[in-house]
């Protein structure tokens, strides 16, 4: 499976260095490493999702109860995780850092990824969800941790939007 | 029984626990009874509570935690029992009013109206102890077996589908957030 090791260890290495211990997910192609590696790490929560809008409630939790947390999805988890983060995370200024994984872009070639694809960047900036593009791995630190200062400090949840580039081997 | 009577059996239980209750009727009578810093309303968001409460009872297993939910939220988000089982964290217990209805917008019948079994569910789900209990008496023993058990369990509660005439209580959402937050603060900074 060509999903690059180098990077996804790239994206877990930031967020260890960002003090988070807890991460939620929903296996998709892409972040079967990243998932693997806080399965492996002792020092990680590690909470295995039904739908992914249950991540909004547990990194609520989380936060209120003095926890560092992160989110890990498909483009698709995040739509289907709006109403969470407009009614929970919106409504009560909750940080939540939500790695989502970018399906559907330029390159894409499973057809059932493409319409998700094209609305994930519109939803982001409809709903005031400040974002960014994870694509060069020299950048993964430094956008990892700015993005996860941003959450904290405007008590908002902000997205990063793992591409293409970063994640796959062809 | 009614859900009223049944917050206020066990209300000095409920002092000692970080509690997490659903919008409309839970939240307007508990905060009736009496708000408490360790008591959060999460007003919207249905379905969450549940998932809320897991995300502090995993984040700090010292804290014994209390889960309000009702039949028509934890209808919304049913894989958070599986998720809920999953990691059965020991110190959640998940209490579920089940008054057969939406009350709050208008009293329109849920699934539970019709045989669906939130206990079923929640036991078929992998929660070790789950029970449904209809009257009084027997919901404080269950509780209280809940709190000695040391283990996750689910009580889903039948209540009338009564509550009060107003859900909007003088509890700012904010001022609720900042304060439960801060109050687990400084639990672990006494702790």
């Amino acid at each position: 499976m060509p999903v690059s090791v180098k990077h996804s260890q790239l994206i877990y290495d930031a967020l260890k260095a960002c003090d988070v211990q807890l991460v939620s997910a929903l296996p998709e192609t892409w972040l079967v490493h990243l998932i693997h590696m806080a399965e492996d790490d002792p020092e990680m929560t590690l909470v295995r999702l039904a739908k992914e809008e249950e991540g909004v409630g547990i990194s609520a939790g989380a936060h209120l109860a003095g926890v560092k947390s992160a989110m890990l999805m498909q483009n698709h988890g995040f739509l289907a995780s709006i109403n969470g983060i407009v009614s929970l995370a919106h409504l009560y200024h909750i940080p939540l850092l939500m790695l989502i994984s970018y399906r559907g872009e330029f390159g894409e070639r499973d057809p059932w990824q493409t319409q998700g694809g094209m609305s994930t960047e519109p939803l982001l900036r409809s709903l005031g969800i400040p974002y960014d593009r994870l694509d060069d791995p020299t950048h993964v630190a430094s956008r990892i941790a700015k993005a996860q200062t941003l959450a904290e400090s405007s008590l908002s949840p902000v997205a990063l939007l793992l591409g293409r580039d970063l994640m796959w081997e062809d | 029984m009614l859900r009223i009577d049944a917050m206020r059996a066990i209300y000095p239980d409920l002092e000692q626990c970080v509690v997490v209750t659903i919008m409309g009727a839970v939240s307007a009578e508990l905060q009736s009874i009496g708000h408490r810093p360790n008591f959060f309303y999460l007003q919207h968001a249905m379905g969450l509570a549940s998932s809320m409460g897991l995300g502090i009872a995993l984040s700090r297993p010292e804290l014994p935690v209390v889960v309000l939910d009702g039949d028509g939220s934890i209808l919304m988000n049913l894989g958070s029992l599986t998720t809920l089982a999953r990691y059965r964290p020991k110190n959640l217990i998940h209490v579920v009013f089940d008054n057969e209805s939406l009350l709050s917008v208008g009293g329109f019948p849920t699934a539970t109206s019709t045989g669906s079994d939130i206990a079923e569910m929640a036991a078929s789900a992998g929660i070790p102890n789950t029970c449904n209990v209809d009257n009084l008496g027997a919901f404080t023993d269950s509780f209280a077996t809940a709190r000695a058990a040391g283990e996750l369990s689910t009580i889903v509660a039948k209540v009338e589908a009564k509550g009060p005439p107003v859900f909007l209580t003088d509890l700012p959402l904010l001022e609720n957030r900042f304060q439960f937050q801060r109050h687990l603060r400084n639990l672990r900074a006494t702790g």
